[in-house]
């Protein structure tokens, strides 16, 4: 392969670096009007009475849309995807008797500028009655749903062997209860659509910041009647996801809506305070764990209970604590498991994937396991860790647990845990590090050294599909399901094209997230757009390079065999002379015949749909220091062993796992979203919701293992989230070690200053204050 | 987010603004760096009818040495407080604290009055103005009034500004004025030393605590007089009383811990997203006898 | 009588070295008339209250946040965007080639603020450590790179000392 593997800079650069990007805020159309949306104040309320009439009268206002003008644009969103056990619950695009969580869109309000239209919503008079709100997920809270009164979403369990049975074998047994507070993605691009319907093709083309573009197609067209080719949505350059755009929200349907009302482009662009409102948001589960073990640290039996805030509404499902449940063991052999979860309802934004998606949560908790097992035997926490680690030998390795999508079980495809954690020890030098850090400790400085591994569910189907063309002009498109959220598919996927069809990437134009492009796609979540996307694209440009072969061996009158290429043509080695472009097959194949023997057209389009969930590992090990007076956390090293298959772009692959880990360190020592009892929101800014800066990120070393996935042709594992899942573990091993075995034990995440402080050693704090 | 409709007129000299403040009253705002203002009009959480920007009334911007003091006009800008030399000559601890206040990208606008005016409680400037016992001088189309800065900060947010007035210059007295209270005479010989030490949860954020102080100390190492004042933690800056006792002493490392716990016992410390009370009067403790011993140190040393 | 806030003011601005004219009301932000009026969409709003650095411009050669300054307020000032960073022929500024080679962005919507901050700040520091480069970087949020790739980019044009780059590509099984 000559660009796979290569640190190929990216072509969507030079555009990006000169302010020439083109995000959806950047989209102006003639004619077009302003959107902006009322929400909700309260957490729950039934919503009395609506009088729109001041609103539209204002200057400028064009129109005030409520529940009562959608009709059948105003149906529950689908929910994707299924489960037997879940009762699940969805918004629509606007609210109409009862709102369920601050934030919750109420009205449109749509002018010829912002101004006017954010004038014009003060004048909206909504008529709340409120009422009692769940903000606990302790049972007795208000229903959620009026019909479901118990708030539960559902109730899964998970099983591998008997676990009572091997707890009460177990020569040891220890309990832990861990807490993980709310988060968000936070994209520094909120949401935003542009909507234009044109009565004349009766086509309406949405440009929309999100990750999936052909659910957006999807939900749209079955709640505004109309099919699959008459709506277009491209997801153009998009600053930033994490999850944040990742379901088909209340507005991907209104403003679509609205743009086919008013027969005019709409535009609607989130402010952040919205978006620290009503996008959704992750993380928050209550954990009791209960964990079997030998004297030498082996695990022998895990339980794991937990309690899962799933938002007032469940968008997508049980996705997030099956994904908890389903990933709690970890790249570690537990012979007996059960893994239970409650997801409940409650007054909030609706709990839907944020980078990692649920596996942080399953990881923190594994790890936590895993330092106390270290701890009660006396053993090194790394040891331990290798010690129980699946091993390349035991691959594939069936957990037992059957996996989120209910498609079979979790089985670890390919790969070597031990030394990728070796790989991570050994760059930190592990052995020194700690003796170092001890003696520290012991001349008074409250510095830790900390371990966690992790393995990373990736490559998630259903499919991804591509379409590579060449057309009469010899330019090379690769079409894709995928979209762009800053991860340089523009250039990855060409440089998967570009080893296929024999060019370079410069050769090969890449388009993604439209769904003129391809008809049907699934998006750009779960570490899966260049696993399956890619693959895909392998799978078409080889099509498209066979093709090829084939009419230049015609063409030529040759055999296949002797014909040589040079980049975008071909030549009869025999005789060099004769040479046929690239540009002359696609005008050859424009006009198949019969004789021809092949389809019309130098393209193919080709689905990839992976058989299994492909799982990268990783393992991280962090130095920090406590100051002794306020107990802020420094992190002076962090070193990261890696295995993510074969990996496309080096480059891109370090940027995505240094992007993570600062994600990580957010959701460890800084960012919380917290509620009040009534439901506000707590965190409504950015002073408040605390985003790691570049001061708060220290230098990471990477290193990289390729152990290829055996579920796809080129070997591709996903690593967009893998840096995210093990940090608030492996900062909460190193804090420990930092505050010693007098110090306190970390149990919950994030970590305030103030809980930092509760976790210093009690003669520590002491003495301070004796002076 | 965009702010709710309002008038703008940038006055050019100090009259032109008073005047407009004259006729406004609490309809206008003063409009500096735009730091705090835009935020919270961008918000709606704050709607003058009038903003009167400062901006253009050169005046405001000067900044001039005066016997061994210095004189800030209102809206010289935070960074000036870095970059300029008098600053740091006349006033180290200003220049000590502006690389805290705030990013590069907001000291280019922020300006020092716009931060002393909007009295955030967790903000650097405020603090220090008293620990240096500047005075504040303030003017409106009534007349003109100084307030020293101790007497400024009255609450959360809250000045002892009128509505139509201006805070025009802040003077910051040179280290021959005044020797205090409980000087010898002769003893005009004096050594001072700043010191400043905050938390703050990321850097250039607003503090959870903070201490800053100034320290004079007599040739023979005794201390003449001792300003300490804590931030963040309360809804104003609180100066220490506990300082005020150092005088007459040659303060020991364990009579400045002595003095930080006193004050942590005397502030109020608020709960917020934050940090916890409990969390800020520990850490105040520990802060303020840093601060002091770097002022004495320094002191020592000069 | 004129409705509050209708008076519509005349500014002049001399943007990336061209001089624009407009007609604003008194709340249009400098970054609505930068993006709106004359165009030049490189300067992104991010969080409208000043704390993402998104929005960040050059006004009389300092840093500002476009979203806290009013279009009427740059009135006679000389405003530097990224659009202006390249230079006559097209050529990319020597930070926006290390951004580059360096892979110090992803998803770009942050990278305009925090490459105009970085020129003001190497105007006067030409030759920052890396944790002065830091520092200086703490008012710019980014949520892709983890801002390491953005150190080493600045430390590349500023010639100071570069961590090296990862050590060593994969090794394991080839097909």
């Amino acid at each position: 392969m000559k660009f796979v593997g290569d640190r190929y800079l990216r072509k969507e650069d030079p555009r990006l670096l000169t302010g020439r990007g083109r995000y959806v805020g950047d989209i102006a159309l003639p004619r077009m009007l302003h959107a902006v949306l009322l929400r909700s104040p309260h957490a729950h309320a039934r919503i009395v009475r609506v009088d729109a009439d001041r609103a539209r009268a204002h200057p400028g206002v064009v129109d005030v849309v409520t529940f009562a003008e959608l009709g059948s644009a105003g149906r529950a969103l689908p929910i994707v995807p299924p489960h037997a056990d879940l009762r699940g619950r969805n918004f629509a695009a606007l609210a109409g008797d009862r709102v369920r969580f601050v934030g919750e869109p109420v009205a449109a309000i749509v002018a010829e500028n912002r101004y006017a239209a954010e004038d014009a919503r003060e004048l909206v008079e909504v008529e709340y009655e409120p009422l009692a709100s769940a903000q606990t997920l302790e049972a007795g809270a208000p229903a959620v749903h009026d019909d479901i009164a118990d708030n539960l979403a559902g109730r899964v369990t998970l099983t591998r062997g008997d676990v009572e049975a091997a707890l009460r074998a177990a020569p040891r047994v220890a309990s832990l209860e861990l807490h993980i507070g709310r988060g968000g993605g936070q994209p520094m691009e909120t949401r935003g659509l542009v909507a234009d319907w044109n009565p004349a093709l009766e086509l309406l083309t949405v440009w929309a910041s999100s990750q999936v573009p052909h659910q957006i197609r999807q939900f749209v067209g079955e709640l505004l009647d109309l099919a699959p080719h008459q709506v277009r949505v491209i997801a153009p350059d998009v600053g930033g996801g994490f999850g944040a755009k990742l379901i088909v929200y209340p507005e991907d349907v209104l403003i679509p809506f609205l743009a086919r009302r008013l027969a005019r482009p709409v535009r609607w662009l989130e402010d952040r305070l919205e978006h620290m409102l009503a996008a959704t948001q992750e993380r928050e589960q209550r954990h009791e764990v209960t964990i079997g073990f030998d004297d030498a640290g082996r695990l022998l039996a895990l339980r794991d209970h937990f309690v899962h805030d799933t938002g007032a509404y469940t968008p997508r499902g049980l996705v997030v604590p099956l994904l908890t449940a389903s990933m709690l063991t970890g790249p570690y052999r537990i012979p007996a498991v059960e893994s239970s979860f409650e997801s409940r309802y409650t007054h909030r934004v609706p709990v839907t994937p944020y980078r990692g998606a649920g596996q942080p949560q399953a990881v923190f908790v594994i790890e936590r396991v895993l330092d106390l097992v270290a701890r009660e035997t006396g053993r090194d926490r790394a040891e331990v860790r290798l010690a129980n680690l699946v091993r390349a030998e035991d691959m594939p390795w069936d957990t037992g647990l059957p996996n989120y999508r209910g498609s079979g079980h979790v089985i670890l495809d390919s790969g070597d845990p031990p030394s990728v954690v070796r790989r991570a020890l050994e760059s930190a030098r592990y052995e020194a590090l700690v003796a170092e850090a001890a003696a520290a400790r012991a001349r008074g400085r409250l510095v830790g050294v900390g371990v966690a591994a992790y393995v990373e569910l990736t490559g998630v189907g259903p499919f991804e599909s591509a379409r590579v063309r060449v057309d009469p002009t010899g330019r090379i498109t690769t079409f894709s399901g995928v979209s762009t959220q800053g991860q340089g598919l523009e250039t990855t996927l060409a440089q998967v094209a570009a080893d296929e069809l024999g060019v370079t990437p410069a050769d090969v134009t890449v388009v993604t997230g439209d769904t003129a492009g391809v008809e049907h796609g699934v998006g750009s979540f779960a570490s899966r757009a260049a696993v399956v996307g890619g693959s895909a694209v392998a799978l078409a440009a080889r099509d498209v390079s066979a093709k090829a072969r084939l009419l230049a061996a015609r063409t030529l009158g040759c055999a296949e065999a002797d014909l040589e290429q040079a980049g975008a043509a071909f030549a009869d080695s025999r005789r060099p002379e004769r040479r046929v472009s690239f540009a002359d097959l696609s005008r050859l194949a424009g006009a198949a015949t019969a004789a021809l023997g092949v389809e019309p057209g130098l393209e193919s389009t080709r689905v990839f749909q992976p058989t299994d969930i492909t799982y990268s590992f990783g393992a991280q090990v962090a130095l920090v220091e406590l100051d002794p007076l306020s107990a802020c956390v420094r992190i002076l090293g962090f070193w990261i062993g890696h295995d993510s298959g074969r990996l496309i772009n080096p480059l891109v692959v370090e940027g995505q796992l240094q992007g993570a880990v600062a994600l990580g360190i957010g959701s460890a020592l800084l960012e919380e979203i917290r509620y009040d009892e009534s439901g506000q929101l707590l965190a409504g800014t950015y002073m408040d919701y605390l985003l790691p800066t570049a001061t708060d990120v220290p230098t990471m070393v990477i290193d990289h293992l390729e152990t290829l996935s055996t579920l796809n042709p080129l070997g591709l594992k996903g690593v967009g989230e893998s840096g995210a899942l093990p940090v608030p573990a492996v900062l909460a091993s190193a804090i420990e070690d930092a505050v010693g075995p007098r110090g306190g034990r970390v149990t919950r995440m994030p970590l305030g200053p103030a809980r930092l402080l509760e976790l210093l050693p009690p003669s520590l704090a002491e003495a301070l204050d004796r002076g | 987010m965009r702010p709710a409709p309002f008038d703008y007129v940038a006055p050019r000299t100090v009259d032109e603004a008073l005047d407009l403040l004259a006729r406004h009253g609490d309809e206008a705002k003063v409009l500096a760096g735009g730091q705090s203002l835009v935020p919270m009009m961008n918000m709606r959480l704050v709607r003058p009818a009038v903003v009167v920007d400062l901006n253009r009334v050169a005046t405001l911007g000067a900044l001039r040495e005066d016997a061994g003091g210095l004189r800030l006009g209102a809206l010289v800008r935070q960074h000036a407080l870095e970059r300029d030399g008098r600053v740091a000559r006349a006033a180290p601890l200003l220049a000590e604290a502006a690389p805290l206040i705030g990013h590069l990208g907001t000291r280019a606008r922020g300006t020092v009055g716009g931060s002393l005016v909007h009295a955030d409680p967790a903000a650097e400037l405020p603090a220090c103005m008293i620990a240096l016992d500047a005075v504040f001088h303030l003017q409106s189309a009534r007349g003109a009034r100084a307030c020293r800065a101790g007497d400024f900060f009255r609450g959360l947010l809250t000045t002892a500004l009128e509505p139509d007035e201006l805070l025009v210059e802040i003077e910051l007295p040179g280290p021959s004025a005044s020797p205090g209270p409980a000087a010898p005479p002769g003893s005009a010989a004096r050594r001072t030393g700043h010191g400043f030490a905050e938390v703050a949860r990321r850097h250039g954020d607003f503090a959870l605590v903070g201490a800053c102080a100034v320290v004079a100390l007599d040739a023979g190492g005794v201390c003449r007089q001792a300003r300490l004042v804590m931030f963040g933690a309360g809804d104003r800056p609180h100066l220490a009383r506990a300082a005020a006792a150092l005088v007459g002493e040659r303060p020991g490392a364990a009579r400045l811990a002595e003095v930080g716990r006193a004050e942590a016992g005397e502030i109020e410390a608020r709960d917020d997203l934050h940090a916890s009370a409990r969390y800020r009067r520990h850490v105040a403790a520990g802060l303020a006898a840093r601060a002091l011993g770097q002022a004495v140190a320094r002191a020592e040393a000069a | 009588m004129t409705t509050r806030g209708a008076v519509a003011h005349d500014i002049a601005v001399t943007v990336n070295g061209v001089a624009r004219r407009a007609r604003v009301i008194p709340r249009m932000l400098l970054a609505d008339v930068l993006r709106e009026e004359w165009g030049l969409t490189g300067t992104h709003l991010g969080c409208e209250h000043g704390a993402c650095g998104a929005c960040t411009v050059l006004v009389d050669g300092e840093p500002a946040r476009a979203c806290l300054m009013f279009a009427v307020q740059a009135d006679g000032s000389r405003v530097e965007t990224v659009e202006g960073l390249v230079d006559g022929d097209g050529g990319l500024h020597p930070l926006q080639e290390a951004f580059r080679s360096r892979h110090a962005l992803q998803c770009g919507f942050c990278t305009p603020g925090i490459l105009m901050t970085l020129v003001a700040y190497l105007r006067v520091h030409p030759a920052p450590s890396e944790a002065e480069i830091r520092e200086a970087l703490s008012g710019n949020l980014c949520r892709c790179t983890g801002y390491q790739h953005i150190v080493q980019a600045v430390l590349e044009v500023a010639g100071g000392p570069l961590t090296p780059p990862s050590p060593r590509r994969g090794e394991g099984e080839r097909a």
